[in-house]
């Protein structure tokens, strides 16, 4: 044990024996970030603060959401919506929330890959991400289930119904999601499970690996700039602040990113209020019947475009069905993003369109995700469907591609 | 400035998508149909520019319609239970007291001379067919004597006024098939007694105005037919006026916070407004010492 001496204030007290002064300094104000980056950096704690507003609002929607198919329904559009003072407030709140928190998530993957920040040392931050993009994914969809409306229902039968096209265990595997053979009760209380405590826990937990994984590698910057950080930081406290090429995360970084939350704050709660059927869908609005199928049943829109991957192989090629090929695309479609750092062969980490090729393959995927996107939600008919075949096997080709593209852009650009 | 180029293009991306999986898909999935018709140009058995003789129409009413309908409002009350009616007549017959009130009157002329083609129901009751509407057709009247029932019933209606027209109207209009179970309305006549008459079980209405929307109800409730074919849901034949005060009963019903949200909205987005401009002016005195 260390000696003690009296304190002087309370400060010093907690500093004695929580080492307050240390951990700011390592956590805050000596946590050093590149000055040279836009307001695409600040989307990281957007997130922070969107996954915060999402746990404290569902919390209030806890205290009065009934997990039980015959009470569901009633619970969150009558207890919630229109009983409970301000329930529609965190009802909306949540809601769009979650739908708004993928957009920002997107624009941040999206920042990552045109930055090429997912390299040459940030894999693991890269690869944390996806798990927190995948963890997220379950979040939405087992919270899409709850308030048990027609889309509620019929997402959920849908999607449980594709692990179906696993080879042997499929139809196993079904039963053992929804906890039955249909859609059911069971499947109700386990995905309220999920959503309420297990998926949750592991976002936190995988939150806490992305920050970490962030220290070493370091933030990257608006040019991918290799520097040192010890000397640039050296620079900054010995007061060369307009030299240094970094910044501390507090007060200067966090400045500039609580005016874009300010910003964005603006948008999302216009959204909440004014503007949310694109995050709770009408249909919803409609008690879950499994005996009437609704006319168009769609996911999510950020589900959409991997959900057209799988339903754009609608025929069958080589003696294999359209439905497996699609189960197929839709299993690399999740996956392939992982992998991204590793099918990126050249050693560039600059600004997409300061790479030779990589340029187009980056616009290319964001032309054909948006295809993907608009088409999942059209209905599959007539020329539709074989919009989503092409753009499905664009989507496909263009990550086979990748590693070709970049080994002739690494062999232009010399190993820079 | 180059972040504003960036905001360009992120808003550019975002809003094709948006617009894709919004408006348009909204668009391909729910094809405009003809615009409400609230004339019910359609019926022209009755010629409705005669004017009506209201003494004549109470003779003619309590000589038809008293044996079936109540009118309270003239002092012919219920005779019987309402399950009881709706055992003998498929389903409860209305009280007539606001019809006049609630039923345009082109519509109201038509349906008593054959309810049937007004409501737009033949492909349910087709004529000669098994199952026939309870109502019978007064196409023996002649065009004055209808216009005369027409008269009286407009002459007896209660005057309701404000917001308890949107109720009244309501269980007028709907009550008898739908229930509500938000505003604690029952359907006066028992589900499978509308089952049997119908066909099919009227859904309960309670968050029609969140899955429907104004826009579709609007429409829909002017003439079933229209957006969902082979309905059982007959067209009501309600006035313009009357059919605003059903929407609004559903509105106060179904998204009963509508108005605090707005006025909520406001402030908060004011708030955070504030809130940004704030954060700006600390950004700025920050940065000024790094740039
Ligand atoms: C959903 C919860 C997430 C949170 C709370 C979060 C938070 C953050 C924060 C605070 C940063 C540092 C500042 C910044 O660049 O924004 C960051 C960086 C990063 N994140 Fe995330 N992130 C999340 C999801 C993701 C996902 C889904 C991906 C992609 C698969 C991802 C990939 C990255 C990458 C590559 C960086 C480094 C950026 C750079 O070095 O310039 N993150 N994240």
């Amino acid at each position: 044990m260390a000696e003690f001496k009296q304190a002087d204030s309370m400060y010093e007290w907690f500093d004695q024996r929580l080492g307050i002064d240390k951990f700011v300094k390592v956590m805050m104000t000596e946590y050093w970030i590149p000055k040279n980056i836009n307001f695409l950096w600040a989307m990281g704690v957007l997130l922070s603060v969107m996954f915060t507003i999402l746990v404290v609002s569902g919390i209030f929607l806890l205290m009065y959401y009934k997990p039980d198919v015959n009470m569901a329904f009633d619970s969150v559009n009558y207890t919630i919506m229109q009983e409970v003072g301000y329930g529609w407030l965190f009802r909306h709140i949540h809601a769009v929330g979650a739908s708004v928190v993928f957009l920002i998530i997107y624009i941040h993957m999206f920042t990552g890959i045109y930055y090429g920040s997912y390299k040459k040392g940030r894999e693991m931050i890269w690869i944390s991400g996806m798990l927190l993009f995948v963890l997220f994914s379950a979040e939405g969809f087992s919270g899409y289930m709850l308030p048990w409306g027609q889309m509620s229902y019929w997402a959920a039968y849908v999607i449980t119904e594709i692990f179906g096209g696993v080879p042997l265990i499929g139809g196993d595997l079904v039963v053992w999601i929804r906890g039955n053979f249909y859609v059911s009760d069971s499947t109700l209380t386990r995905f309220f499970m999920l959503h309420v405590l297990l998926v949750p826990l592991a976002i936190i937990g995988a939150i806490v690996l992305h920050f970490y994984a962030l220290r070493f590698p370091h933030v990257n910057n608006e040019e991918g700039e290799f520097f040192d950080f010890d000397k640039e930081a050296e620079k900054y406290l010995a007061g060369d602040k307009k030299n240094s090429k970094v910044v501390p995360f507090w007060p200067v970084f966090l400045s500039k990113d609580f005016f874009v939350l300010g910003v964005f704050l603006v948008f999302f709660f216009y959204l909440v209020f004014f503007h949310y059927d694109f995050a709770m869908d009408p249909v919803n609005f409609d008690k879950a019947d499994g005996l009437k199928t609704p006319a168009h049943i769609y996911p999510e829109w950020y589900f959409l475009w991997s959900y057209e991957v799988l339903r754009g192989f609608f025929f069958e090629i080589a003696g294999i069905s359209g439905k497996s090929l699609g189960l197929i695309a839709f299993a690399v479609a999740q996956g392939v993003f992982f992998v991204l750092p590793w099918l990126d062969r050249s050693p560039m980490v600059k600004p997409a369109n300061q790479r030779p090729y990589f340029k187009y393959w980056f616009w290319f995927l964001m032309v054909d995700l948006i295809v993907l996107t608009v088409y999942g939600k059209l209905p599959p008919t007539g020329a539709n469907a074989w919009v989503g075949f092409a753009s499905s096997m664009t989507f496909l080709i263009l990550f086979i591609a990748l590693p070709f593209i970049t080994k002739a852009e690494a062999k232009k650009v010399g190993g820079k | 400035m180059k972040e504003l180029k960036i905001l360009a293009i992120i808003a550019a991306l975002v809003g094709i998508t948006y617009y894709g999986i919004e408006p348009y898909a909204h668009h391909i999935m729910h094809p405009e149909v003809k615009a409400a018709d609230f004339q019910f140009k359609d019926l022209k058995n009755v010629d409705t520019s005669l004017a009506g003789n209201v003494d004549n129409g109470k003779v003619l009413v309590e000589a038809n319609c008293i044996a079936c309908h109540s009118l309270e409002s003239a002092g012919h009350a219920k005779t019987m239970l309402d399950t009881d009616a709706a055992a003998a007549y498929g389903v409860v017959p209305p009280d007539l007291s606001s019809a006049g009130r609630i039923y345009d009157k082109n519509y109201l002329a038509n349906f008593i001379f054959d309810p049937v083609s007004a409501m737009h129901l033949s492909h349910k009751y087709p004529a000669g067919g098994a199952k026939a509407f309870p109502m019978p057709s007064y196409n023996w009247m002649s065009g004055q004597e209808i216009m005369d029932v027409v008269a009286y019933l407009q002459s007896v209606t209660p005057k309701v006024v404000g917001k308890d027209t949107h109720k009244a109207t309501y269980d007028a209009a709907c009550g008898r098939c739908h229930s509500m179970s938000y505003a604690k309305s029952e359907a006066t006549t028992p589900k499978d007694a509308v089952k049997a008459y119908m066909g099919a079980t009227p859904p309960d209405l309670s968050q029609y105005i969140k899955s429907r929307q104004e826009h579709y109800l609007h429409g829909f409730i002017n003439d079933p037919q229209l957006l969902l074919a082979g309905t059982s849901m007959p067209r009501v034949g309600l006035s313009e006026k009357a059919q605003e005060e059903v929407i609004a009963y559903m509105e106060e019903t179904g998204d009963s916070k509508k108005a605090e949200r707005e006025r909520v909205g406001l402030w908060v987005m004011l708030y955070t407004f504030v809130f940004a401009i704030l954060a700006y002016l600390w950004k700025r005195k920050i940065w000024s010492e790094v740039h």
